[in-house]
């Protein structure tokens, strides 16, 4: 294993790439295919998603019973996809995600986790001490809300549906996704119009 | 092993298989010998514990089970519930 991880990347990627191709079990299209859709993934595939459950009370149905229904109904690729599951933040409950085994995280509709994401430090302290850790990032919650930590620790992504927030009405649909941040559906940050 | 309802107590096994070998596992330390109650059946999976040595892996029930994090901690414990997506051979079902 070490010798193998010794040699020049570039070099043990063709040939493991070549490989793959004369067995047939990967073709240049495949690659590319994969690659179009790693860099279509990223947090304005969620944010969508977001954006539609607060104007449509059926899609909102759909998303939190399937997550990967909703997305595909969006048309977010989600073949190959682990399932996902979606965590309905109300009124005086609140959820936040960490993954404190690894980083699992909702990929294809998140796209790659940010950095902080996978670090010890909140992992370890995401699971205990939630409100001590999002004040960080600026977000206080009113008083009397609940927070519920959701460890990712097995075969679902999760990914949070936040409160559409106050003044946000008069927005359409376009105008509510941009609202929409990535740490808004990981539960570090809540949606604020005019933020 | 009878499905798990929602609302079931159970009890997380106080086992550590990484003390006696290789071992991939996917139940956090700090659940392990804790009491929690089961929301729901997340749906079936292949057990992780083989499939990442490649072994013939059974499918397991998957559980979302909830904990009270002031029951895990003692002190600087500022979350009020705690989800972990749990396999049911780590579960001991609780009267």
């Amino acid at each position: 294993m070490s010798a193998l991880l010794e040699r020049d990347p570039r070099r043990l990627f063709a040939a493991v790439l070549s490989l793959l191709e004369a067995k047939g079990m990967l073709s240049e299209a495949d690659l590319a295919e994969r690659i179009a859709l790693t860099d279509a993934a990223t947090p304005g595939q969620g944010a969508r998603m977001v954006a539609r459950a607060w104007v449509d009370p059926t899609y909102r149905a759909l998303m939190l019973a399937d997550g990967t229904r909703a997305a595909e109904a969006l048309g977010i690729p989600m073949r190959g996809a682990p399932p996902l599951g979606v965590l309905e933040n109300r009124p005086g409950l609140h959820h936040l995600v960490v993954c404190t085994l690894c980083s699992c995280y909702p990929r294809a509709v998140l796209g790659y986790p940010p950095f902080w994401f996978k670090s010890a430090a909140y992992r370890a302290r995401a699971v205990r001490d939630p409100r001590g850790l999002i004040a960080e990032w600026g977000t206080v919650l009113p008083a009397g809300t609940e927070i519920v930590v959701v460890d990712s620790t097995a075969d679902y992504r999760w990914m949070v549906l936040p409160l559409r927030p106050a003044g946000s009405e008069g927005l359409d649909e376009a105008a509510l996704t941009a609202l929409v941040r990535e740490g808004d559906m990981i539960g570090v940050t809540v949606p604020a119009f005019g933020r | 092993m009878t499905p798990l309802a929602p609302g079931a107590r159970v009890r997380v096994r106080d086992d550590w298989p990484e003390t006696r070998g290789p071992a991939h596992i996917r139940t956090p330390h700090y659940v392990r010998g804790r009491e929690g109650v089961v929301v729901r059946h997340l749906g079936d999976f292949p057990n992780p514990e083989d499939l990442a040595f490649a072994r013939e892996a059974a499918i397991l029930p998957l559980y979302h089970v909830r904990f009270a994090p002031r029951h895990i901690w003692p002190s600087g414990v500022s979350a009020d519930g705690l989800l972990v997506e749990l396999f049911g051979p780590w579960l001991e079902a609780q009267r």
